[in-house]
């Protein structure tokens, strides 16, 4: 008898929710939208909520200012998980289908980035990727309405590549991530290797997840190589590094790779923070404007944490989106596309040196890469910044922004 | 060459080792009461956690003691209030409970600490490689492969020489007959899941000391706990344990040989093994 | 339940279903997630012939799901855009692995059964994880959608328009759904309950009891090839998370949600399941912790599901 009460109140306190949206729908009909599709939750939790902080903060910044075209901004937040395809198409759907965004954003999953983007494209939505790093999302995978904050892999391995072989030495072994991702961050240093006449003494693909790295870090060991190149990222990367280290690897080999954040470092124990790395953005970086308030701002809202690479993809997607609605005047996906080709950040998103802009033909932001050296400390002392703008990517962009309606 | 072969059988051991030592609590768990206890992951989360926050306060070796014992309080308290009352019903049940378990573990876990990795510290002398040779035998691993033979060892006293465990081990052959013999089985199912949990806040502070700390560290060492109990045999401890360790040692192996395999390989010997001996290496006939 | 009782459900489910995307966005909803709820409810009622109806869990359902999926994508990818061939391959695909699989794993029965499916799953997983060049590998199958279909009188444009794909969906569910009925109402499907009532009595009685697992089973698996084969119109992408085990898992929990014994009991589960996820990972990002809490108080007070409760009402 009380279980067929509760099931009923259940079920009517269930349908209720479901109306709310409707309801709240009608009233907002004003507000501009952007829809952040982003993990909140599996292993990419973190990085994806630094960069909802940042993106937050745009949204505050750009309400304050009079919004977007005069209208106030609303961020619409949906977890797309860190690795269901399924759901993070559903979401993109229900963002523009039932919410109607005016923009999306997302996502940090490669693999999720390429998904969406199709949803997105097939709808004609302006989209932003603040983090997915996989080549194709402006390479052979590209779109006309589809722009993205964060390197390719290409750029990042040009970038360092040359530092790596001068200062540590030509022999190489790599040990990467079996996806795509790994894959490409591979290529682009066997490439840069092969231009400056190194070798590359073997390669160990791990699965993504792998948690014990031992028998390939004794693979690499046995190889005796000048440099070992990790291109693991996020919870790989920590269990890697922390493997390495307690190895007594880096104090034979040289240790570096391509890209890494902040994320990854702070759930490493300090004497495995070390390494040369490629950073995307650093919350340090002495005589650039208005980065102190940014920092500032950040951290009141995160409980005194520095911003990361991510919290500025998210910052600076989201602030994207206003930028190219106010220089094109129009909320149109197609005019605002046509703005956003080389487009550039004016120094208070750049938030680094020499600024930032979308290349056209690929709508692809070329930043500048930053390489600090690491030794084990809490955090990087030195910073040599070398920008990064050949990004020749292998397989070129050949999409074309429709004539404009 | 057979150097590289000899060191990945040695360290597959190593890390057989600490598969086997999940997979033991697991096995516990499931010849006992027959429940499949997909949360097992979860607790280890909750394990390592645990000894994270208490680390600042009794230090590595503090957070090693009593973590485990607040974990299996937690896991206690959990079999008094759910698992009990599916005792006796299709093990798809407990199944799918601890399934929506690992779930509300997950969540709670990055909902308490953040999902932002955590640097778990080990004390400095247990880091390094006992010699330059055998480099991946670090203090830390040997700690961890004498910690589990420790654990081992008292699990097995604990079975053969105490009250409890002479219950235990009689409850896994015929758990009616103990009942009429005036054993009280609630409280006896109860111990024994307490036990089990044990062995899986254990296995996360082991674990928090080798990987990242994060609420999905248990997720990925759940299957191969799995694995290692049927290749094992199902219903046999010693099974279990030598399932872990050849778990451990055809996965290093595999990556000599063909690394893209060596995540698939656990899977390919738990078919061959049901297909061709169902009951698993020391299992015995019609356990389940 | 008798049979007008019956009946009246059966005619109120069709109702339902067909007049979908009219009153889902009045609720906050949208089309596309009437079509999720349609696939997934369709494979997870593939699943409960095998579960609930012959009694045996198979916890590797996923695999057939994917690689039907998989071949969906890799035929509009890499062979002909054709959506109805893409689909013929799919399902072929799917349902032959299953019917080649079944034969080596039809004499193991429980738990053995469960683990040796999730074997195969895994197998399949990572095949399509570590063949990178042909399957996309990580990042998933992509640069393909569903191709509108040209009947040379007309094209149904499944592509643009999401209401054209949704009665596709539906009109194939519907196929699947009848035969699956009738089949459940035949003398095989009779079997098959008796089976899942007793088994050993089933062999003194003279039933090939494992044969008739197998036929169970290579039929469970055709139809969720099916849905599969949807799964990947649905979503234009397809990527080896449809092959793990935490997919099937899914779909069992749907089955169970709803209904195991009940024959629309996991069409029920799974639009709870999608449904409840979908609106509670909007409003929280703890929405795994209350979806965890929802599976703990199902299993613990309505474990006969939710249609599984409404019928031991009507028959009180």
């Amino acid at each position: 008898m009380r279980r067929r009460a509760l099931l009923k109140a259940g079920a009517a306190a269930g349908l209720l929710p479901l109306a709310r949206p409707f309801v709240v729908s009608a009233w907002a009909e004003d507000t501009v939208k952007i829809g952040l599709d982003n993990p909140l939750t599996g292993v990419y939790a973190a990085l994806g909520k630094n960069e909802l902080i940042g993106c937050q903060l745009a949204l505050e910044q750009i309400n304050a200012k009079g919004g977007i075209l005069g209208r106030q901004v609303e961020l619409l937040v949906e977890d797309s998980t860190s690795g269901d395809a399924g759901t993070a198409v559903q979401k993109a759907r229900k963002l523009i289908e039932r919410d109607n965004v005016n923009f999306l954003l997302g996502n940090i999953n490669s693999a999720l980035a390429v998904a969406i983007a199709q949803v997105s494209n097939e709808k004609g939505v302006f989209h932003i990727v603040p983090g997915g790093h996989t080549d194709p999302v402006t390479g052979k995978d590209c779109h006309w309405n589809v722009f993205r904050v964060c390197n390719t892999t290409r750029m990042e391995t040009n970038s360092i590549s040359q530092v790596l072989f001068d200062k540590f030495g030509k022999k190489w072994y790599f040990l990467t991530p079996d996806y795509a991702f790994g894959h490409t961050l591979q290529e682009g240093f066997e490439a840069g290797l092969k231009k400056l006449g190194g070798t590359e003494l073997g390669a160990d693909l791990t699965p993504l997840g792998t948690t014990d790295f031992s028998p390939y870090l004794i693979k690499a060991q046995a190889a005796s190589p000048d440099v070992i190149i990790f291109l693991q990222a996020g919870d790989d990367a920590v269990n890697a590094l922390k493997q390495a280290v307690q190895f007594g690897l880096d104090k034979k080999f040289h240790i570096a790779g391509a890209q890494q954040e902040l994320e990854v470092l702070e759930g490493l124990p300090p004497e495995a923070r070390i390494g040369n790395w490629v950073f995307e953005w650093y919350w340090k970086q002495p005589g650039v404007a208005h980065l102190d308030e940014f920092v500032a701002a950040i951290r009141k809202t995160s409980g005194g944490k520095v911003p990361t690479a991510r919290t500025w993809f998210g910052f600076t997607s989201t602030w994207s989106c206003a930028l190219a609605a106010e220089a094109a005047k129009s909320l149109e996906p197609v005019k605002m596309a046509k703005a956003m080709q080389g487009l550039k950040l004016p120094p208070e998103v750049a938030l680094m040196p020499n600024d930032p802009f979308y290349r056209e033909g690929d709508n692809q932001l070329m930043p500048t890469l930053g390489m600090p050296s690491q030794r084990a400390s809490r955090t990087p002392k030195t910073c040599s910044w070398s920008t990064s703008r050949s990004g020749a990517s292998t397989r070129r962009c050949r999409s074309r922004t429709p004539g404009a309606r | 060459m057979t150097q590289l072969v000899l060191f990945n059988i040695f360290n597959g051991l190593i890390i057989g080792a600490f598969y086997a030592l999940m997979a033991l609590g697991l096995s516990l768990i499931l010849n006992l009461s027959g429940v499949i206890n997909f949360a097992h992951g979860g607790f280890l989360a909750i394990g390592a956690y645990i000894a994270y926050s208490l680390i600042p306060y009794v230090g590595f070796w503090g957070g090693l003691l009593l973590a485990p014992f607040l974990t299996a309080a937690i896991g206690i308290a959990v079999e008094r209030v759910l698992i009990r009352r599916l005792y006796g019903r299709d093990p798809l049940y407990s199944l799918l409970l601890t399934f929506g378990l690992a779930f509300i573990f997950e969540d709670g876990t990055r909902y308490i600490w953040g999902a932002q990795s955590l640097p778990y510290q080990i004390p400095s002398w247990l880091q390094t490689s006992l010699s330059s040779e055998l480099f991946f035998v670090t203090g830390y691993r040997v700690f961890m492969v004498l910690l589990v033979g420790v654990a081992v060892g008292a699990l097995f006293v604990i079975l053969n020489h105490t009250r409890l465990g002479i219950r235990i081990r009689a409850g896994t052959l015929d758990l009616e007959t103990v009942s009429v013999l005036g054993v009280n089985v609630r409280i006896l199912r109860n111990l024994n899941f307490g036990l089990g949990i044990y062995l899986a806040g254990l296995a996360g502070v082991l674990a928090a000391g080798m990987l990242g700390l994060q609420p999905t560290i248990g997720s990925s060492l759940l299957m191969p706990s799995f694995v290692a109990i049927i290749v094992g045999g199902l219903g046999s401890l010693p099974g279990t344990l030598l399932g872990g360790l050849l778990i451990g040692v055809a996965s290093g192996l595999t990556t000599v040989f063909f690394p893209s395999a060596s995540e698939a390989v656990i899977y390919v010997m738990m078919g061959l093994v049901l297909l061709i001996r169902p009951r698993g290496l020391l299992g015995e006939e019609g356990r389940f | 339940m008798n049979s007008r009782a019956k009946r009246a459900a059966d005619i109120g489910v069709w109702v339902v279903l067909i007049t979908m995307p009219y009153w889902m966005t009045l609720i906050g909803g949208y089309t596309e997630l009437g079509s999720r709820v349609i696939v997934l409810g369709l494979a997870a009622m593939a699943l409960n012939f095998l579960l609930g109806f012959t009694g045996v869990l198979s916890f590797g359902h996923a695999a057939y799901f994917g690689l039907s999926a998989y071949g969906v994508g890799m035929t509009i990818h890499y062979l002909v855009p054709s959506t109805p061939l893409a689909f013929l391959i799919g399902v072929t695909v799917g349902t032959a692995a299953a019917a080649l699989i079944g034969p080596l794993i039809i004499r193991l029965r429980g738990v053995y059964f469960a683990m040796v499916t999730i074997a195969f799953g895994q197998v399949f997983y990572f095949i399509a994880f570590r063949w990178n060049s042909v399957t996309g590998g990580d990042d998933g199958l992509t640069g393909w959608r569903r191709v509108p279909i040209d009947l040379h009188f007309t094209t149904i444009n499944i592509l643009g328009n999401d209401k054209a794909f949704y009665y596709l969906a539906l009109i194939v569910f519907a196929a699947s759904a009848a035969v699956m009925a009738w089949l459940l109402r035949s003398p095989f499907g009779r079997t098959l309950l008796a089976i899942r009532e007793n088994e050993r009595r089933g062999r003194f009685l003279g039933i090939p009891v494992d044969r008739h697992i197998w036929m169970s089973w290579v039929i469970s698996c055709f139809f969720v090839s099916v849905a599969g084969a949807l799964y990947a119109l649905l979503n234009n992408f397809i990527d080896p998370r449809a092959l793990r085990w935490d997919q099937s898992g899914d779909f069992v929990i749907m089955a169970v949600l709803g209904g195991m014994r009940v024959f629309w009991g996991p069409l029920i589960g799974a639009a709870i399941f999608v449904v409840l996820q979908d609106y509670l990972s909007s409003q929280t990002e703890n929405w795994m912790s209350l979806i965890g809490l929802f599976f703990v108080l199902v299993v613990l007070f309505f474990p006969r599901g939710v249609l599984g409760l409404v019928r031991r009402r009507a028959a009180s």
